[in-house]
């Protein structure tokens, strides 16, 4: 016994102890409940991590369009009469977002904004010789735009310069026209204005659709050729918490009365599938943590029952019910830290063992794992709580034991 | 010690109902040795397990130290349990996880909270005294019956109680191990002047005990004086 070593310490630890088998296999169980979560929660938050990088690093987190060309129905002199009731679906014309330097300016004043990336999209036409393909212009903030979208990872030949006649296009628009690094195409837009541009970098965006559609261009370029003089078609926004997107883009909407969409409203079906794997996971670790707990609790009411002469006489030797009680609950509390320092370093090992052996054909990783230190002391911690919880009632048992009783067994 | 009209019922208020101490009244005074002798299920145990303020009475006064006990929540009962009274059982009630030097400090660390290097000197010198002082590390499983019984008597001891209560604490012993542990009571007893209730099957070993009172059917039915030899003297504490 030390000094430093209160009472309910040196009893719990020992009661353990003399119950040498009992405690091994709780800690056991425990152990395995534990590792199972440690994995799977990394596994889990490693896929949604990969998915979502996937994901969002080809896409703003939210987006802000000009509003929508509406129809107004014509109404007559009496009130709630339409007198044209036939309402044909306007034309939706590339117009610019109204003031959007102010607007830019206002949204980057949020504090969950990160960046905000002006843009001026529309379609075109590319001519080489006597081939031409229909594109997408996208004229971009070079530096404002790699922030969201990482086209410098993207690219595969060339660079991403974007002076004034540069363009980036995809690998599979270089094959179709026949095109590298440094070749000259022509470049028509609805409107009729055309440009020549010369190709500085092709890059590869992982889908044969967007890499031969997606050209990238210089704002104030886009801006000349889509017709668009000082304008923009959009504004890209990212945010700190993805999670929170939509919330901050209906605050921007709020704020600026611009439409803003969030990647969550945008991809609701992979969001949800996302939300879908959350709960799934969720469920699975309140599971496995109830059948730990009940574990821990079922030993230690048998314990409670062998133990119920020692806790009689220590009763009668002038040991409080108070001092009992935390005895039984310190001793929940020590076995799901135990088990849990056991079970984090089985889930440990399972998970470099998964980042060995688990690899695509390329070599890489099939799902990238990290091995967060807070997610182990987030175990420790919660299956230390749980343990005390689950030691609740048998504690409360122990404590309210008639010491006559308990004597007499 | 004082017991004055002290009535125990079980099942109280229900049909089942049924008293099985009437109006006891004792007293013990410091330094007396008393037993109690009584035919099985007479009330001998529930009267020690009264005075040891482990069960309340239904009636009567309970007075340790001049306090009045009856009306004491269940926190001051424990604490004025622990510190003025001290139990020996029929079996040791050892805490077998724990060495013979351990359960001594019991009751001390139980008080205190946390161990303290005057607890295993008072637990050492208790074991010296009952002749155990070889077996302080010995897990309690490991002693011997009678050698189990002393450390209960050392455990007893460790607080320092006024009043000591045995309840057949030589019933499962042999005769040697019984007369030892007895003639440790009795030198406690005369050292220390702390007051011994004695419960015993035994009429030799109640011959040797101050007094003897008679429990019959939950009521003291007869008291006899028996005056006994002085022991050899006891360390100091």
């Amino acid at each position: 016994m030390r000094s430093w070593e209160p009472f309910e310490w040196i009893v719990a630890a020992r009661f353990l102890r003399e119950g040498r088998w009992q405690t091994v296999f709780i800690i056991g169980g425990v152990a395995v409940g534990v590792a199972v979560i440690v994995f799977m929660s990394a596994l889990l938050t490693g896929l949604q991590a990969n998915f979502i990088r996937r994901v969002l690093t080809a896409q703003a987190h939210i987006q802000l369009l000009p509003p929508q060309e509406k129809v107004r129905a014509l109404r007559g002199g009496l009130p709630g009469v339409v007198e044209d009731a036939m309402q044909q679906a306007p034309l939706q014309r590339l117009k610019s977002i109204d003031q959007w330097p102010a607007v830019a300016a206002q949204i980057r004043a949020l504090p969950e904004v990160l960046t905000v990336s002006p843009s001026a999209t529309g379609s075109a036409l590319v001519i080489r010789g006597e081939a031409s393909r229909a594109i997408s212009v996208v004229g971009i903030d070079p530096a404002l735009y790699f922030r969201i979208v990482a086209l410098p990872d993207k690219i595969v030949r060339g660079g991403t310069r974007l002076s004034a006649n540069d363009i980036l296009i995809g690998t599979d628009l270089a094959s179709d026209l026949g095109l590298g690094v440094g070749d000259k195409l022509r470049v028509t837009a609805a409107s009729g204005a055309d440009a020549v541009f010369t190709v500085s970098g092709i890059f590869d965006l992982g889908s044969k659709g967007a890499n031969q559609r997606t050209t990238y261009m210089a704002l104030h370029t886009a801006q000349s050729l889509l017709g668009l003089q000082g304008g923009v078609s959009s504004l890209d926004v990212t945010v700190a918490d993805i999670y929170g997107a939509e919330d901050v883009a209906q605050r921007i909407t709020a704020l600026t009365g611009v439409e803003a969409d969030s990647w969550i409203k945008t991809n609701a079906q992979f969001f949800s599938a996302v939300q879908a794997q959350i709960t799934a996971n969720t469920a699975i670790r309140f599971f496995v943590g109830l059948s730990v707990a009940f574990g821990i609790a079922s030993v230690l009411f048998v314990s409670v029952v062998q133990k119920s002469r020692e806790i009689g006489i220590l009763r009668a030797m002038g040991v409080t019910r108070g001092r009992i009680l935390r005895l039984f609950l310190l001793q929940g509390g020590l076995l799901g830290l135990s088990g849990s320092a056991v079970g984090s370093a089985i889930g440990a090992a399972a998970l470099l063992l998964w980042r060995q052996l688990a690899r695509g054909p390329d070599g890489l990783p099939l799902v990238p794992v990290t091995l967060d230190a807070l997610l182990f002391v987030a175990a420790l911690l919660l299956a230390s709580a749980t343990g005390v919880l689950a030691a609740v009632a048998p504690a409360l048992r122990a404590a309210r034991l008639d010491p006559v009783v308990a004597i007499r067994g | 010690m004082r017991l004055e009209q002290v009535r125990k019922a079980f099942n109280v208020g229900q049909p089942a109902e049924i008293e099985v101490l009437h109006g006891i009244d004792l007293e013990l005074g410091s330094g007396e040795f008393c037993a109690v002798m009584g035919p099985s299920g007479s009330g001998k145990s529930t009267l020690l397990n009264i005075v040891g303020l482990l069960d309340r009475p239904t009636s009567g006064l309970l007075s340790i130290g001049g306090q009045e006990t009856t009306r004491l929540d269940d926190a001051a009962l424990t604490r004025l349990r622990g510190r003025s009274i001290g139990f020996v059982f029929q079996y040791h009630h050892l805490i077998g996880a724990f060495t013979a030097l351990e359960n001594v400090m019991m009751p001390m660390l139980g008080d205190a909270g946390f161990p303290s290097r005057a607890m295993g000197e008072r637990a050492r010198e208790l074991l010296d005294s009952v002749g155990l002082s070889h077996r302080c590390d010995n897990l309690a499983l490991n002693l011997s019956g009678g050698e189990q019984q002393r450390v209960a008597v050392a455990r007893a001891l460790a607080m320092r109680p006024a009043v000591l209560l045995a309840d057949e604490p030589t019933g499962n012993l042999d005769n040697r191990s019984a007369d030892v542990v007895f003639e440790l009571l009795r030198r406690v007893n005369r050292t220390q002047k702390t007051a011994v209730l004695f419960v015993t099957h035994n009429p030799a070993l109640a011959q040797r005990c101050d007094r003897t009172i008679e429990v019959v059917d939950g009521a003291i039915v007869g008291s006899a004086c028996s005056p006994a030899p002085m022991p050899a003297a006891l360390p100091p504490g």
